[in-house]
Formats: structure tokens, C-alpha cells, sequence
């Protein structure tokens, strides 16, 4: 059968606008963030997104921090993927110095993101079935996610707020039944996201709310810079650990996600969520691969340099985060501390794009967009 | 029941009063039965315990929840229309609970037996919309209106397949009087109107699929109606906050909250009755049937149906506004109106 869609078609109603605040305090906006829009109705006509609510001067606070003591402010921009923040940080300054971390080190800190990038992806696809209404594949999704976090708990000593990427190699060895407990993380994980593909995502209800909503043209996602899976579920095969790979990457095998036409379009909000499935899955094999090879032995803290102190120059480094390109422009003028450290936040760059596909929609639809776009604030507003 | 408690009291206000209460001392534990359900059922469907603290196994967590809720202080936005926004939650309970004045409960016990009891069920059932919207205009708030509003459009395109299936039913069945259609039931399991009702021949089993399409129009329209998952677009909780009851607190929202529940019977009563023979027991007059059992199997088969809603609620996920018209006015409707044809037909040549 072919699928049926409605237009928005009420034909010309004249009638009084409504201006509606939705958040600073709101189920649905994902933190703090407010979003002023313009009714007609259910159709929203105009959205403005006010932000700041959650600004701590993140860049200006990093200039008064030595190196090492900037890795822990890095992990409150994305608190859900912590580890993938700190990497560009770390791999930028470790490239001004000239540092060649050891292979055991790379291995530790591909599994950590990867894994990290499952649990961010998790929560991605649980709080957007939250907002259209679906409860339980939320519980489903965290369930699984306790694991990776309690793996998490064990070897860096935090649930959430890592600090476990030095320079120079990591904060402590991983533990000793680690390579079991990932394999065990990856074997539930596939389990789960299968129950999810059925429960959620072919769910029928799910899909009629979910295609042709939000549609990203792929230029569109281009010109804002958007990245990650809402610049993927576009249609544009763009992830930095294929296109510029860094750390070792180049070593595994594995397939960047795009959207297809399959059941949506390419662009809609189903798509950016299909990507992010589809991503947990290639996560997985990154880490089955790593975890074959990585080295039994080696140390993990003797390459660090007892004083961070790069040397005068400046470097833009970044890294594919689960949410999209985070990038760090980093000034440094010899001596401990960053003269002047720029992030490139994904959510923020990401969130740009809501105005341009939001208007036309419902009020539920607009939420649904807003949730697969997944914003964190504290990135949005650092 | 009415002339048995007349016979008892004699016919003075008193007796009057206590048959109005007899339903309300059945909506009470109901309702705390209900919750616990939601809670448990909730619970096990998504892997975890729920509550666990008050009494055994967490078995008195309603009546917690009941407490605090009289507990919490009554709040009223000073921007309110005051005296639509306290008589709101008051007129969408009495809707819910006007409906169990002439729901049997056993062949022996029905508090009011009118012969419109069908009837009477549907006028009080879009009762309560009246109350959503009073509660949505006078609260003052975006959220509420908005809410409101898709109240009024839910309910009213969803009426209209549930008044179809009513009539079909009362056309096969020749009445409006809720135990005739029962007593019509009676007997074999084949006897029920979902298996085609008991008027002989084997041309009934032609139509059964018309009364298959007409269970499943009134389940679907039935959760629409108590703005249940994947209808709770009214309340829906992710977009317009908690929709018309946004300003509500306390016991004020203990009453919409209550009316829900006692919606959730009224339609899964309405649905047993309709379909599934009411009282009667599936094993034939002669093995667990009586006035006893009676209640047994109506409040059983009743309370299966609320599982069902619950069940719905955990797994399925929210409509949209447009896409709940498209259902109700496009799909239900026809089909409804179809299977009404099909039905008449059946009820002329019999």
C-alpha cells in the first residue's frame, strides 16, 4: 500500500496569533533552553530559540586554567559524551607538543569514545520516543546505558564527569575484567537495539509521526555547518573519522550511516534517528576490532610531561562526537596556560538550523524536530 | 438493586442516597486498584519494580498518592476565572460518574434500570468535555487552552463512530435497556454479539467480521474518549506540558485524575456489555453463571479491558492532532457506518 500522508491544509483562517513561551521550563525542551514561538492555531509560523540560561563563560575560564585542570571544564559542555569531549582537547594539545601517545593508550581511548558515543546515541533515540510519547523504550535504552556508565564508574571513578583523557595518555589503567565487560556491553547493546527497531522504530505510529517531519535539506544542513547525524540523516556522508581520520581510526572497519528514502525522506526527523541506530551498531564493530587488537601490556601514565607548557603557536583540533564536530582553536603563548581557547560546539552550531525547519509544523511536530536534532545545553550555552 | 434497597429502607430520601453511594464506594477501591495497576503493570512491562515502599510489594502507594494529593495546597492562579475553574474538575467527574448510575454489575444489581441506559451512557459520557474545556478556558494559560481545544476535536470526532457502534448493537439487539442486551447474550459463548449474537441461523456468521470491526472501532474510540495513549493528545504530556489540567492541583487534580479512572471502567464496561455478554458467563447458563458470579464476570471481563489501556499506554507511542482527525473521520467513520449497514440488514431478514 501506498503511504498517505496529510497536508497542513485548513485553507485561509483569518485569526489572532498566539505567542507561546515553551520552556525555560518545559518536559520536552531538553534542559534549559526557551523557545518563543508563533501559533496559528497548532502551526507554529515563527521560532526563535533564546539561549544562555546555562552560560558559565567556558572560554574565558579555560584562559585562567592550566592544561590539565581545562579537561574537566571540556567535560561539562557535553555532559552526556564526556569522553568524546575531552579527546580534541587532549589530541590538540598533544600535537602542539609534540607528544606520540602509546598504542595501548589509542586503543583505550577508541573503545572509551565508542562506547561513550553508544550511551550518547542511547539517550538520543530514548528521549525522542519520550517525546513523541513512548515511555518504555526510554527505560529499555537506560537500562543498557547503566552498564556502559557503570564500566565507566569503574575505571575513571565518575558516572558522568570523566577527567580520564590526559595529556600524554590517560588518568588510570582500564580495570583488569575490561575487555569482557565491553564485549558484555556490546552483546546487550544489539540485543536491546533490536527490541528498540521493532518497538519504536517500525513502530506504525511512530513512523506516521516521525517522516516527513523536519526536513533537512541536505544544502540546508551544509550552509548552516551543521554535522554529525543531523548533517548524515540528510544524505551527506561526512564523519570526521572517515574523512580526516585521526588517532587510528584509519585501522577499522566500519561504514559511515547516512539516511536513506527508505521509509522517510532523506532529511526528516526519522532519518537522523535511523543514523543514530544504525551508528550504535557501528560503534559496536569499532570496538570488537579494537578489542582484538589492542595490546595486552603497556603503561598508561609514564609518557606524561610533568608541565603542560605547548609552545607558542596555535591549532584547530577536532574530533567526531556522537552529537557532531567538536572542535577546539587553541592559542598558546608558552606558557601553563591557554591564552585563548575557542570551542566549535555541535549543539550550538546544530540547534541554528531549528528556525529553518521548524515553521509550518505542529507544536507536537516542532517538539519532535527539536528532540531529533538532540541538543545538550550545557554545549548550546557553555 | 433499586427495589431491593426501596423494599428494605422504604421509598424515602435515605434510600434514594444510598443507592447513589453504592457506586461511589465501587469507584473508590477501583480507582486505587486501578493506580496500583498502572503503577505495577507499568513497572513490569519496563523492567523495573515500581513501588516498593508503602506496605507489601508497594500495595498502598495509591492510597499515599491520594493522601498527598489532599495534603498539597489547592493553588488557583490569581488570573483564573475562579468560580469555572474550581466547578471544572467537579462537572468532568460527575460525567464519569453519572455513567455507573445504569451500568449493570450482575443481573440483580443495577443501580438505576432504565430502559435508555445505552443512551444515557453516551450523553453523560461527552459530558466531561464540557469540563475539559471550562477547566482549559478559566485556567488562563496557553498550555490549557491549547489543551482544550484538542479535547473538544478529539472527542467529538470520536463520538460519532462510538454513537454508530451503540446503534448497531441496539439495532440487532431491539433496545436501548443495557441488561435486555445482556440477557440477550446469554448462554453460549456464541451467543455474544461479537460472535454474531444469538439470533439463529447459520447467515449470522456471515457478519461476524462487521461485529469484529465494530469491537475494534469502539476500542479504539473508547481510548479516545478517556484521552488514554495513543490518544492523550489533550494531556500530552511532552508538548503542551499536562494540557487542560496544567494549572490544577490537589484534590482539583485528584478529581480529573479520578474521572480517568472511572472513564477507563465505564468504557471497558461499555465494551463487555456491548460484545462480550455483560454478566453472563462464557461457560454457558449452567456452570459459574448466577447473580454472584455475575459480578464476577462483569467487573473480570471489565477489568481485562482496563489492563488492555494500560497495556496501550506502556507501549504505544502519541498521534498527532490531524493524524487522530484522519483516524476518526476517514477510517472509523466509514467503517462504522459500513458495518451499521451490514448489521441493520442482518436485523431486517432475521
Amino acid at each position: 500500500m501506498e503511504r498517505k500522508f496529510i497536508e497542513y491544509d485548513f485553507g485561509r483562517v483569518d485569526s489572532e496569533r498566539m505567542r507561546l513561551n515553551v520552556g525555560p521550563q518545559h518536559p520536552s525542551t531538553h534542559g534549559v533552553l526557551r523557545l518563543e514561538i508563533e501559533l496559528e492555531g497548532e502551526i507554529v509560523t515563527d521560532v526563535i530559540p533564546h539561549i544562555g540560561y546555562l552560560h558559565r563563560c567556558f572560554e574565558k575560564y579555560c584562559e585562567q586554567m592550566q592544561y590539565p585542570q581545562v579537561i574537566p571544564y571540556i567535560d561539562r559542555l557535553d555532559y552526556i559524551a564526556s569522553m568524546n569531549n575531552e579527546w580534541p582537547f587532549v589530541m590538540g594539545v598533544e600535537k602542539m607538543m609534540n607528544i606520540q601517545v602509546p598504542e595501548r593508550v589509542e586503543y583505550i581511548r577508541v573503545i572509551f569514545a565508542e562506547l561513550n558515543r553508544i550511551a550518547n546515541h542511547q539517550i538520543a533515540v530514548a528521549t525522542f520516543g519520550m517525546d513523541a510519547g513512548a515511555f518504555t523504550p526510554f527505560l529499555y535504552l537506560f537500562r543498557d546505558r547503566e552498564m556502559i556508565l557503570n564500566l565507566f564508574e569503574h575505571t575513571s571513578g565518575a558516572r558522568l564527569l570523566y577527567n580520564y583523557f590526559w595529556v600524554g595518555g590517560l588518568a588510570h589503567d582500564v580495570p583488569p575484567n575490561f575487555k569482557d565487560t565491553a564485549l558484555n556491553i556490546i552483546k546487550t547493546v544489539r540485543a536491546t537495539n533490536e527490541e528498540v527497531m521493532r518497538l519504536l522504530m517500525g513502530n506504525k505510529i511512530f513512523v506516521e509521526r516521525t517522516v516527513k517531519v523536519g526536513i533537512l535539506p541536505a544544502d540546508v544542513a551544509i550552509n548552516f555547518a551543521c554535522s554529525g547525524p543531523v548533517l548524515r540523516g540528510s544524505g551527506v556522508e561526512w564523519d570526521l573519522r572517515k574523512a580526516q581520520p585521526y588517532s587510528i581510526y584509519d585501522r577499522f572497519d566500519f561504514n559511515v550511516c547516512v539516511g536513506s528514502n527508505e521509509i522517510g525522506v532523506i532529511g526528516d526527523s526519522w532519518n537522523r534517528n535511523i543514523v543514530r541506530m544504525n551508528e550504535m551498531e557501528q560503534s559496536c564493530r569499532i570496538i570488537e576490532q579494537a578489542i582484538a587488537q589492542m595490546p595486552n601490556e603497556g603503561d598508561v601514565r609514564e609518557k606524561f610531561p610533568k608541565k603542560v607548557r605547548p609552545p607558542k603557536g596555535e591549532i584547530y583540533c577536532s574530533a567526531e562526537n556522537p552529537k557532531g564536530e567538536l572542535g577546539f582553536y587553541l592559542v598558546a603563548d608558552g606558557g601553563n596556560k591557554p591564552f585563548r581557547l575557542k570551542s566549535r560546539p555541535t549543539s550550538f552550531v546544530n540547534l541554528a538550523v531549528l528556525p529553518e525547519i521548524c515553521k509550518g509544523y505542529m507544536v507536537a511536530d516542532l517538539i519532535l524536530i527539536l528532540g531529533s536534532i538532540d541538543i545538550v545545553l550545557g554545549e548550546v550555552d557553555r | 438493586m433499586g427495589n431491593f434497597v426501596f423494599d428494605l429502607i422504604g421509598k424515602n430520601i435515605v434510600a434514594a442516597l444510598v443507592i447513589c453511594i453504592i457506586p461511589l464506594v465501587f469507584i473508590l477501591p477501583y480507582a486505587l486498584i486501578a493506580i496500583l495497576g498502572e503503577l505495577k503493570i507499568g513497572a513490569w512491562m519496563q523492567d523495573r519494580v515500581g513501588p516498593m515502599r508503602t506496605g507489601w510489594k508497594g500495595v498502598l502507594q495509591p492510597v499515599a498518592e491520594v493522601v498527598k494529593l489532599l495534603q498539597k495546597e489547592d493553588i488557583t492562579p490569581t488570573i483564573a476565572n475562579k468560580p469555572l475553574f474550581n466547578l471544572a474538575p467537579f462537572i468532568v467527574f460527575i460525567g464519569a460518574f453519572a455513567a455507573f448510575a445504569v451500568l449493570p454489575f450482575s443481573e440483580k444489581f443495577i443501580p438505576s434500570g432504565i430502559n435508555l441506559g445505552l443512551f444515557f451512557v453516551f450523553a453523560v459520557g461527552s459530558f466531561a468535555v464540557i469540563g475539559i474545556v471550562m477547566g482549559g478556558w478559566a485556567s488562563n494559560n496557553k498550555y490549557s487552552l491549547l489543551g482544550a481545544m484538542r479535547s473538544v476535536a478529539q472527542i467529538i470526532s470520536y463520538e460519532l463512530p462510538a454513537g454508530m457502534v451503540f446503534l448497531s448493537i441496539a439495532t440487532i439487539a431491539g433496545t436501548l435497556d443495557m441488561q435486555t442486551i445482556i440477557l440477550n447474550q446469554s448462554g453460549p459463548i456464541w451467543n455474544w454479539y461479537i460472535f454474531g449474537g444469538p439470533q439463529g441461523g447459520a447467515i449470522k456468521f456471515l457478519f461476524i467480521p462487521f461485529f469484529v470491526i465494530l469491537f475494534i472501532v469502539y476500542l479504539i474510540s473508547s481510548l479516545a474518549e478517556t484521552n488514554r495513549t495513543p490518544f492523550d493528545i489533550p494531556e500530552g504530556e511532552s508538548e503542551i506540558v499536562a494540557g487542560y489540567h496544567t494549572e490544577y492541583s490537589g484534590m482539583k487534580f485528584a478529581m480529573f485524575f479520578m474521572a480517568e479512572y472511572a472513564n477507563m471502567y465505564v468504557v471497558s464496561a461499555i465494551i463487555v456489555i456491548l460484545f462480550l455478554g455483560g454478566w453472563s458467563s462464557p461457560f454457558g447458563t449452567s456452570f459459574m453463571d448466577g447473580p454472584i458470579w455475575g459480578i464476577f464476570w462483569m467487573v473480570g471481563k471489565a477489568f481485562f479491558f482496563v489492563f488492555v489501556q494500560i497495556w496501550l499506554r506502556w507501549t504505544l507511542p502519541r498521534l498527532r492532532v490531524d493524524q487522530l482527525m484522519y483516524l476518526g473521520w476517514k477510517v472509523l467513520l466509514p467503517l462504522s457506518i459500513a458495518c451499521f449497514m451490514a448489521i441493520a440488514f442482518l436485523a431486517m431478514i432475521n
